[in-house]
């Protein structure tokens, strides 16, 4: 591990508690706990979706120096289900990132063509996969995937776990959210747990 | 010209009409017995207080007076726009940016009419400026609310669609576009069906207004082709403005959707 990519200092967002974390460069922190206990708006908050006050940083840049849409295309936050804006798959990749989309979805064991399938055809496991090449085709800097394989079978779920950890390099980092137990056990460096809007060490 | 004069017995007559709409709703146990009467006696009430103060108006002919009219009626219309939104925005944007909208529109586009196309003496003569700015705002309002209201209702509802592309880095303008798109669509297509369909399945109240005034068919026909132009130019710019109004003030200057900033639903 290596200095830290992303700190997180006093960030408040109510009804959370104010929350202090750090992420070091190619760790994988968990955050566990059950649902509506505020997993989802800590990830918001730090992807800067929502107004929060506190200081966060991007190696020793503080988030205001970027403008929102930068901020969030390093630090990426993911839904659980993406959203879709358009009627087919591919016209949700930006021309440039469109072969990477294609190498990534075979990497994720998507059929190929899926690109050029409508939305509305793609069955819920598939769209999970496509949002997290989606966000990973932008090659941001940190990945905050709120429970980013609740869709899939444990195959899939291997996969993504498998493509994630060779995505990590030194100077990327990941904070999840899961309430898979096992999952966090095996996918991450550090564990914390969230209850009633209080992160706590697991 | 020849007018054939009303009487007042004239109106009672044609006021019995309602006595069938009455009935229905006694045979029907509808319960609107009291509505109609009191939707009745307001339209006597306010028409008559309308042609009252128009009268007045007229005989003056006061640049102040015109302007306080053209106030009162944008402050009207700004209302009715806000009442028909079921979320509002919070604060002052509730009514003030629907008024703001329908403000710039209506007067800049009965100004360029008088200034223009008509071209009374005085350029603000009320005999004008009075019922052209009410022909645009009447019509301009019903855009500009129908605008609102849909940018609201499909941020609302594509909210995942939108906060996935802001999460992705796209800026709000990006985010919001197809939103925005689908409200000013909605909000102009009236006024285009109204273009279409007009003279071939209604005749406009204005138009035929008019002509029982006694009035050249012809010369009716061409101030209500005017008419209609306003109203789609007013409506064009009340939308915009109304639209990219709403965008601005649910999102922030870091491109947040910004959904706290609508009050709680009505009812």
């Amino acid at each position: 591990m290596t200095a830290a990519v992303l700190r997180v200092e006093g960030l408040r967002r109510p009804p959370l508690e104010p929350v202090s974390l750090c992420l070091a460069g190619g760790e994988i922190l968990a955050v566990s706990g059950p649902s509506g206990a505020g997993k989802s708006l800590l990830m918001r908050a730090i992807a800067d979706l929502d107004p929060a006050s506190g200081a966060v940083q991007l190696d020793d840049r503080r988030r205001e120096d970027w403008s929102g849409p930068q901020w969030r295309a390093l630090v990426t936050y993911l839904p659980p289900v993406p959203g879709w804006w358009e009627d087919r798959v591919i016209d949700h990749f930006r021309d440039a990132h469109r072969d990477a989309a294609r190498d990534l979805l075979e990497a994720l064991a998507l059929p190929g063509g899926i690109l050029e399938r409508p939305v509305a055809d793609v069955s819920t496991g598939e769209a999970q996969r496509i949002g997290l090449a989606r966000a990973l085709v932008q090659q941001p800097r940190v990945l905050l995937l709120d429970e980013p394989t609740s869709s899939l079978d444990p195959a899939g779920t291997r996969q993504v776990e498998r493509l994630l950890g060779d995505w990590l390099s030194g100077d990327r980092a990941i904070l999840v959210n899961s309430h898979d137990e096992e999952q966090a056990e095996r996918l991450a460096h550090r564990r914390l747990t969230m209850n009633n809007g209080r992160l706590a060490a697991a | 010209m020849t007018t054939i004069p009303l009487s007042t017995l004239d109106l009672v007559l044609a006021a019995l009409l309602l006595i069938i709409n009455g009935w229905i709703s006694v045979r029907l146990d509808l319960g609107l017995e009291r509505t109609l009467a009191v939707a009745a006696a307001r339209m006597v009430v306010q028409l008559l207080l309308v042609a009252l103060v128009l009268r007045m108006l007229f005989e003056t002919v006061s640049p102040a007076l015109t302007a306080l009219a053209a106030s009162v009626m944008v402050g009207f219309a700004g209302y009715e726009a806000m009442a028909r939104q079921d979320r509002r925005l919070t604060g002052a944007w509730s009514y003030g940016l629907g008024t703001t909208a329908m403000l710039f529109a209506g007067v800049t586009v009965t100004v360029v009419a008088l200034a223009t196309q008509l071209r009374p003496d005085p350029w603000f003569h009320p005999r004008y400026a009075i019922p052209l700015l009410g022909m645009v705002l009447g019509n301009t309002m019903t855009g500009v609310a129908l605008g609102m209201e849909r940018l609201v209702d499909s941020l609302r509802r594509d909210r995942l669609a939108v906060e996935s592309m802001l999460a992705l880095g796209y800026t709000r303008p990006e985010a919001f576009r197809p939103a925005v798109r689908v409200a000013v669509r909605a909000a102009l297509i009236p006024v285009i069906n109204t273009m279409a369909a007009t003279g071939l399945v209604f005749l406009p109240g204005m138009m035929t207004g008019q002509i029982l005034a006694g009035a050249d068919p012809m010369l009716a026909v061409k101030y209500q082709m005017l008419v209609i132009f306003l109203i789609a130019g007013g409506t064009g710019l009340g939308v915009i403005i109304a639209v990219k109004g709403v965008a601005y003030r649910l999102s922030d200057g870091r491109h947040r959707l910004r959904l706290d900033r609508l009050a709680p639903a009505r009812r």
